[in-house]
């Protein structure tokens, strides 16, 4: 007897449950009721504004604003993100003891070379709070980099930009909103190259 | 906000080890699923395998074609792991090109075959979400309620938490649906639905909606659109059950 309840109760209820959806107007009537429902809801929460994400909050994220940062560059003088607005900039942390990092350096240097006239800047952060300068200054002469090589000495760029993983790199518009981040490495010449022409692209 | 694992010398990207859970959990629920369906879960499998490989080659082939002259220079590049190369439009039309052509071949029936995904899919929305809350992704609005995270420069509405509270709810629901299915169809239509109105309600709290039609968020309209097109589906497959 027990047993031939449940089935008989379940049957029942498919058989009510077969029945209200197949009613079109008891149907009707909720889909109805759902879907006004869901528009009224929609148009609630549509948004003022068309600038939906970041627009001027920076964080280290795709279509936020870069974090700004200044630091003492190898070889001497100074460089501030802020200064190079109208630039694709492209933000590389790095450490001279990485071994995937040493690997994208080429690649990113080859970039340099053939975008530099159409705008780009590379900005390869040095984590000198976990590297040292004379490492740093090797590695450069290693690889032949003509690209500045700002010094995170104290780790605050690296804090701002929450570095988790080395290489990490951050490609950004002409109006300083980063547009993609690539954590770890390294990055295929494609990978750089594809993203820097479509951001040099946007003009 | 936790993107990698550090285990040693091994940085994993949380996010993509979610994913890849995610896909595990899901196409196992699958396998065990197509039985009820009186579907053959080795089949199933396979199609869940051929979609998502060839959803990679056409996401990968998507974004090549587009900057097909730095590919063409260098086609080593092709098998890069970056997820940035990725095109997500090319890639879905792919897997599902790919998926609508092995169904085929196996004259699989449409509406018992997306039943038999529906509790594998549901599985899979929550690991989506899981993944989006250790990458910051999918990220909410700022907001001043006490429960709002600290996220991207701003407390913010915990979208991402939302999103995994809701998944976990339409696996319950689909469980229980899932026990004695009125008819075919019904499950995924159900399951379709639910999506489709959680997504409505939620993406109200989210902070990177993309906007449609002046000041309406995309994901909204087509959720809308998908409702209806769920909801008029179950009353067609239920007459449908009826006559039989």
């Amino acid at each position: 007897m027990e047993e031939s309840a449940q089935p008989a109760r379940t049957a029942a209820g498919s058989r009510f449950l077969v029945d209200f959806l197949s009613d079109p107007r008891r149907w009707g009537v909720l889909v109805a009721v759902v879907l006004s429902a869901g528009a009224i809801w929609a148009g609630l929460s549509a948004v003022p504004t068309q600038g939906m994400a970041g627009g001027a909050t920076s964080a280290p994220r795709e279509g936020f604003l870069a974090p700004d940062f200044r630091l003492t560059l190898l070889g001497g003088g100074e460089v501030a993100l802020s200064e190079l607005r109208g630039q694709v900039v492209i933000v590389n942390l790095w450490a001279s003891w990485c071994p995937p990092c040493r690997a994208e350096m080429p690649a990113l240097q080859e970039a340099y070379e053939a975008y530099r006239d159409r705008g780009l800047e590379i900005l390869a952060v040095n984590t000198t709070y976990q590297d040292s300068q004379a490492a740093a200054a090797g590695f450069v002469q290693e690889y032949g980099l003509t690209f500045p090589v700002p010094l995170d000495q104290t780790g605050e760029v690296s804090r701002s930009y929450l570095l988790r993983a080395l290489p990490t790199s951050f490609f950004i518009d002409r109006d300083g909103v980063i547009q993609a981040v690539v954590i770890g490495g390294p990055m295929s010449r494609t990978t750089i190259r594809t993203t820097v022409e479509r951001l040099l692209g946007d003009e | 906000m936790f993107p990698i694992l550090q285990i040693g010398p091994l940085a994993i990207q949380l996010p993509g080890l979610l994913l890849l859970a995610g896909v595990w959990v899901g196409s196992a629920m699958i396998e065990r699923e197509a039985p009820k369906h009186r579907l053959s879960g080795a089949t199933l499998g396979s199609l869940v395998f051929y979609g998502l490989v060839a959803g990679l080659l056409g996401a990968r082939l998507g974004y090549a074609l587009r900057y097909w002259t730095v590919y063409a220079e260098d086609p080593l590049g092709l098998v890069s792991l970056n997820p940035n190369t990725l095109s997500a439009a090319e890639g879905v039309a792919a897997a599902l090109l790919v998926g609508l052509v092995l169904a085929r071949r196996h004259r699989l029936p449409l509406w018992s075959t997306l039943d038999a995904f529906t509790p594998g899919l549901a599985a899979f929305a929550v690991f989506v979400s899981l993944a989006d809350l250790s990458s910051g992704s999918a990220f909410g609005a700022p907001t001043s309620l006490p429960w709002a995270i600290e996220l991207w420069g701003a407390a913010r509405h915990p979208s991402q938490i939302y999103a995994i509270l809701l998944a976990v709810v339409v696996v319950v629901a689909i469980r229980r649906l899932g026990r004695r299915p009125a008819f075919s169809g019904l499950l995924f239509l159900a399951w379709l639905a639910m999506t489709a109105a959680g997504r409505l309600f939620l993406e109200a709290f989210r902070g990177d909606s993309v906007i449609a039609l002046g000041s309406l968020r995309a994901a909204q309209l087509i959720s809308l659109i998908v409702l209806g097109g769920a909801l008029v589906g179950m009353h067609v497959r239920a007459r449908a059950a009826l006559k039989d």
